[in-house]
């Protein structure tokens, strides 16, 4: 078939495919793109008909892979082409070329607008249809109401009005306050009766979208979709045209369980009915056929059904007979539906009660695991993960690591970290985890992060009764040709500690123990060796009588390495070598290592905190979260935290630390200390919360003494994680609270000012995660309170204490959390006025004996009102010269900002929705940004922010904020100012507000002083 | 929703590229890059899913043409790999038999045609006779303006003769 009439085209395209190398090519492409760019640059010369042909050229040589980099203007231009052909190529090259970012389409807005409102319904349909596919917010404001019009008028033919559904779609999408919840209700409900079944699959994806956020208002549109869908799967009442191989539009029958599935439950009996009596025709009806677009259809709706299934808790009859169906699928020949079946499975766990008749599937699935597709190992993998408990982790755990040695790079890194968490939370015993880790190391060392050796360590520091096996373990390891790294860490750390248990046992003396692992010396690197001079040190304290050839040989080493140039070893061997000259003293000064305080996993609490940020409206994926590790491992070392370190009685020196070489995150404030220096020591009990996952659990070596508390407290303070900033989220409640979160409540809430969904606390007993949705002045939270453990957390009590700006509806909260289920209460926001003022949640509740109270702030503050505006010079200039001063126009020279670059301040400015407009300051080293404030006094207000700095000091700069109410103008400046001057801040108690934490020296603008300022001649400007 | 379309050859060589999320051009470069090595990788009897950057790329071989599609973690697989088929199906009911060459000096119309089946990553519509119609009614206008702006000219050049 002939390219209608445009033979250059042609010609074009012919070349290109003679072109024999990639070199011919180009030189085709740039011989083209120099010809297209001449025609382009003398328009006038150009008919509408070479336009179209050149535009065309354009779009083939952008698909081949090359910068189109002009000629996006005579694109645009073309929709504006009085007649359909070129009006046509316009719109489709446009949308194929541009993204919604790009500054043309802007010009197009007024265009298509015009054709969407004119009469012509071909025009309407081109215009639609590019809104549709690239449309972004702008056009979301100015055309959303057109395009409503039409979806709804019931002189437009079908095929504008489906264009129309999912135009709106596409729009809603990019701003929901096009679509107003109380006026579209009954709408929607009106479209669902369409018969159209054009119209209708359209309409049905746009109800999608708008359930999704928002199920309780649209409850009117549920039995109307038990009704299409009944027409469909049962009255089979379509068109022929409809039908695909002989099944009524499988895409709108998917399309209206998924809508169904974001409705909580369904109230009515009679509608649940009709629903359950259409979904098991689907269940038992769908058969196995030969074609396979047939087949693919109607699975496509049996998986739909079966998700619908699950969402709706049906009856445990149907239940199991959704997992029979998914048993048959994963034993099928058909690698797609192998596939599903394998994927939904893992969803039904997650769902239902159903694990025991998963299991019996067990063999088959770790089948899967070798299956030639890694698409199908993936999902067997995630499968074998989920269903995974105490009674089959061994056989499990131990695929995984069989399966560990032939998997392919792209999937090691996943196998063994899962391999390793499932290991740590259903371990039978600890002889096996120890075996499994090391294992794991042994196969495939590249992939095992450090948290999984220290965990390792952890455990056997922790219990005695493994130490000795541990020890004799990483011992025969040694035997073994090329070891990886983090084994000759591991084994050297374990066999320095507690090779003297094994001492009678053959190939265990201290010679020999330093013999083989000193053979590992050489190939190793720094941080390793910087292990082996400890384990040294600690084998020498252990050999007693010290045996004297091997003191010289230990010394010796030592001596070497007090000059090395890392001055890491170079400290640890002088210390080690002044150490052990002490004689007798050695011993207490190396002794064993004191028991880590108990603590969660650094690898589950990852896991977990991955799968609340993963959550979504979807109700299958929020009862996932229900899944709680098991305290399998907890359970066996239930040591009394606060018990005092065993060897702390004489201790009089700190032995160097070894963090620096452990955690690359902290500057180790023990390390500047003078070499040698000894630090008394008073022995005392260490409060163990303070030593938090930061220094790692190889940085207490020797007893934890305040030396180590103000360690950590340096870093905190590096790090934004202050003891007592905290202290003041947290305020004890009656007696102090024994129970210490997890994490650092400051960085978690810091952390979700900028983003709207996360763990706002965790202790041992209870995860509370937030997530957070934002419209105008109005904001909907939902608070996930998830009980960790096994026992039912009793007392459960959360109270708002809100600020006077903020009108706070929490939902009731139920007393009782049962044992590992997560509740969510819903919060209703709404911003009465401006003010920096900080929501605290006061939530208690009650485990075993313990009575634990926190107090925390919410994520609700002046930021979350702000919408990002993108605004122009002509619309800023005159807003910006018309808010002339104090009080609306505030300057102020902020001092001791936290340096950062021009790109970086940018970015915070962009994540605390203050969008910047990047050319609106002619001089490079300033920021203009523009947002609007909603609230119920104010209403959309626009602000506009100018941040002048100084290149050559970027601690200082000068800030300008303006908008229509001075209390906002005040309160928005400070809330700037706050977040420049230390990032994050330290917490502050509820209201009333203290003054921000570092005061900044603020400066008049009007006074004469303003004027030497290098910030006042940059002002000048604008 | 459907992220992206992309049509690539078994050469890995671009015939058909549809954004419906906002990539930037370098974005859409590297994507393109990284899909192909992977889909044109897999062997004939694999499944047509591939997990992508926490994507599912849904993708069908015809003849020496790969269409794929790419969607979303929880979004029905086997519905996707049908909307392919409809698709290939109406191509193939348009140009009669569809082949690569087809596609490659028709591109345009393969556009067109996709237009009238997704709209803003979604399906639009799935009869295949209406889909047929509506192409023909555009071909038809086309066709009507081409003639008479050849009648036009014919016109002037027979006025200034």
């Amino acid at each position: 078939m002939a390219l209608s009439g445009m033979r250059g085209l042609s010609v074009f395209i012919s070349d290109i495919r003679n072109c024999q190398n990639k070199d011919q090519e180009r030189l085709r492409v740039d011989k083209e793109l120099g010809n297209v760019r001449t025609r382009f640059k003398n328009e006038k010369g150009l008919t509408p008909y070479e336009k179209k042909k050149y535009v065309w050229k354009m779009l083939y040589i952008y698909m081949l892979g090359y910068d189109v980099d002009f000629g996006h203007m005579e694109a645009v231009s073309l929709i504006s082409a009085p007649k359909y052909p070129e009006k046509q190529v316009g719109y489709i090259v446009t949308s194929c070329l541009l993204n919604e970012n790009h500054d043309f389409l802007r010009l197009a807005i007024n265009t298509v607008r015009n054709d969407i409102i004119g009469r012509n319904e071909t025009f309407q349909c081109l215009a639609l249809t590019m809104v549709g596919n690239i449309g972004g917010r702008e056009f979301a404001e100015s055309l959303a109401p057109d395009v409503q019009k039409l979806l709804l008028s019931s002189s437009c033919r079908p095929l504008v009005r489906k264009k129309a559904a999912l135009c709106l779609l596409r729009l809603y999408r990019k701003n929901p306050d096009v679509v107003n919840v109380d006026g579209w209700a009954d709408r929607m409900a009106q479209l669902l009766d369409e018969r159209d079944l054009g119209v209708l699959t359209s309409s049905m994806s746009l109800l999608v979208a708008l359930v999704s956020n928002h199920h309780d208002s649209y409850w009117s549109c549920l039995p109307k979709c038990v009704k299409v869908l009944e027409r469909l799967a049962r009255n089979q009442d379509v068109p022929q045209e409809y039908t695909y191989y002989g099944i009524p539009s499988p895409w709108l029958q998917v399309k209206t369980m998924r809508a169904l599935q974001y409705f909580p439950t369904i109230e009515d009996p009679n509608t649940r009915r009709s629903l359950f009596e259409v979904l098991q025709r689907i269940l038992m009806g769908t058969d196995v056929v030969k074609n396979v677009n047939k087949n693919n259809a109607s699975h496509a709706v049996l998986f739909e059904a079966l998700a619908l299934v699950m969402h709706l808790d049906a009856e445990k009859e149907m239940m199991s007979q959704c997992v029979a169906l998914l048993g048959k699928f994963i034993a099928v020949r058909e690698p797609n539906i192998r596939y599903l079946g394998l994927e939904n499975m893992t969803r039904m766990l997650m769902v239902t009660d159903v694990q025991d008749i998963i299991k019996r599937h067990q063999a088959q699935i770790i089948t899967s695991l070798k299956d030639p597709d890694i698409s199908i190992r993936r999902r067997a993998l995630d499968l074998l993960y989920g269903m995974c408990d105490v009674s089959n982790a061994k056989d499990i755990v131990e695929e995984l690591l069989q399966y560990l040695s032939t998997a392919d790079f792209a999937m090691r890194e996943e196998l063994s970290l899962k391999a390793a968490i499932l290991a740590e939370k259903f371990a039978p015993d600890l002889s096996w985890y120890v075996d499994v880790i090391l294992q794991l190391i042994d196969k495939a060392g590249d992939f095992v992060s450090d948290d999984i050796w220290f965990r390792v360590v952890q455990f056997v520091t922790n219990n005695e009764d493994l130490q000795p096996y541990a020890a004799a373990k990483a011992r025969e390891y040694l035997d073994k040709p090329a070891l990886h790294e983090t084994m000759v860490k591991v084994s050297a750390y374990l066999l320095g500690e507690y090779s003297h248990l094994l001492a009678r046992r053959p190939g265990c003396s201290p010679k020999e123990i330093f013999n083989i692992i000193h053979e590992k010396l050489p190939t190793v690197s720094p941080s390793t060796v910087a292990i082996l001079l400890s384990t040294y040190a600690k084998i020498l304290m252990h050999s007693q009588p010290t045996d004297l050839e091997l003191q010289n040989q230990i010394w010796a080493i030592f001596n070497k390495y007090e000059s090395c140039i890392d001055v890491e070893l170079q400290q640890r061997a002088v210390e080690y070598f002044a150490l052990s000259r002490k004689g007798a003293a050695l011993m207490d000064i190396l002794a064993e290592m004191p028991k880590f305080p108990e603590r969660q996993s650094a690898l589950i609490k990852k896991a977990e905190v991955a799968e609340v940020d993963s959550a979504e409206q979807s109700a299958i994926k929020l009862r996932a979260q229900q899944q709680q590790p098991s305290n399998a491992l907890v359970v066996t070392d239930q040591i009394p935290n606060n018990s005092p370190p065993s060897v702390g009685q004489l201790s009089l020196v700190k032995v160097p630390s070894m963090s620096s070489s452990v955690d690359h995150n902290s500057a180790d404030p023990g390390l500047t200390q003078p070499n040698g220096t000894l630090t008394k020591v008073d022995p005392q009990p260490t409060s163990p919360d303070l030593l938090g996952d930061l220094l790692g659990p190889l940085a207490i070596e020797g007893p934890p003494g305040p030396a180590a508390q103000s360690e950590q407290n340096m870093v905190g303070g590096l790090e934004g994680s202050p003891g007592a900033g905290d202290e003041a989220a947290i305020v004890p409640f009656g007696e102090p609270n024994t129970v210490q979160p997890i994490g650092n409540i400051a960085e978690r809430f810091h952390a979700l000012l900028l983003k709207d969904s996360g763990v706002l606390y965790e202790d041992p007993y209870i995860q509370i995660g937030i997530k957070a949705e934002w419209r105008g002045h109005q904001g909907r939270l939902v608070l996930f309170l998830g009980n960790k453990n096994t026992a039912a957390l009793a007392s459960v009590q959360a109270i708002i204490l809100p600020p006077a700006h903020l009108k706070i509806e929490l939902s009731l909260v139920p007393e009782t959390i049962p044992p590992r289920a997560q509740v969510q209460c819903p919060l209703e926001v709404t911003n009465l006025g401006p003010s920096r003022d900080v929501a605290v949640l006061d939530f208690s509740y009650k485990f075993g004996s313990n009575m634990v109270n926190v107090k925390l702030r919410l994520p609700a503050l002046l930021n979350k009102f702000l919408q990002p505006i993108n605004i122009s010079a002509e619309e800023f200039f005159p807003q910006w010269r018309s808010l002339s001063g104090p009080p609306l126009k505030l300057q102020e020279v902020i001092r001791g900002v936290r340096p950062m670059s021009l790109v970086e301040m940018a970015n915070l400015f962009n994540s605390y929705r203050m969008m910047v407009c990047p050319g609106l300051d002619p001089n490079p080293n300033n920021l203009v940004a523009s947002t609007t404030f909603y609230s119920e006094s104010t209403r959309a207000m626009l602000c506009l922010t100018r941040i002048e700095t100084d290149p050559a000091d970027r601690t200082q700069l000068r800030m300008t904020v303006a908008s229509g109410d001075p209390t906002l103008t005040f309160e928005l400046k400070e809330f700037i100012k706050e977040q420049l001057v230390s990032i994050p801040t330290a917490p502050r108690a509820p209201a009333p507000t203290p003054p921000a934490p570092a005061p900044p020296v603020v400066q008049p603008t009007s006074s004469a002083a303003a004027l030497n300022d290098p910030g006042a001649l940059l002002a000048g400007l604008l | 929703m459907i992220q992206f379309v992309l049509l690539i050859s078994r050469q890995g060589k671009v015939r058909l590229t549809k954004w419906y999320s906002p990539y930037s051009q370098k974005e859409r470069t590297k994507v393109i890059r990284e899909l192909s090595g992977v889909i044109l990788a897999r062997g004939p009897k694999l499944c047509n899913f591939v997990e992508w950057r926490g994507h599912k790329v849904v993708y069908k071989r015809y003849a020496s043409l790969y269409f794929c599609m790419c969607i979303d973690q929880d979004d029905n697989e086997l519905e996707v790999l049908e909307i392919i088929h409809h698709y290939v199906e109406i191509l193939d009911r348009y140009f009669g038999s569809v082949c690569e060459l087809d596609l490659i000096f028709n591109f345009h119309k393969a556009y067109y045609i996709l237009d009238e089946i997704l709209i803003a990553g979604e399906l639009q519509e799935s009869s295949k006779k209406t889909v047929a119609r509506l192409i023909a009614a555009q071909d038809s206008l086309v066709e009507t303006a081409k003639e008479q702006a050849s009648s036009i000219s014919n016109m002037i050049a027979q006025a200034t003769k």
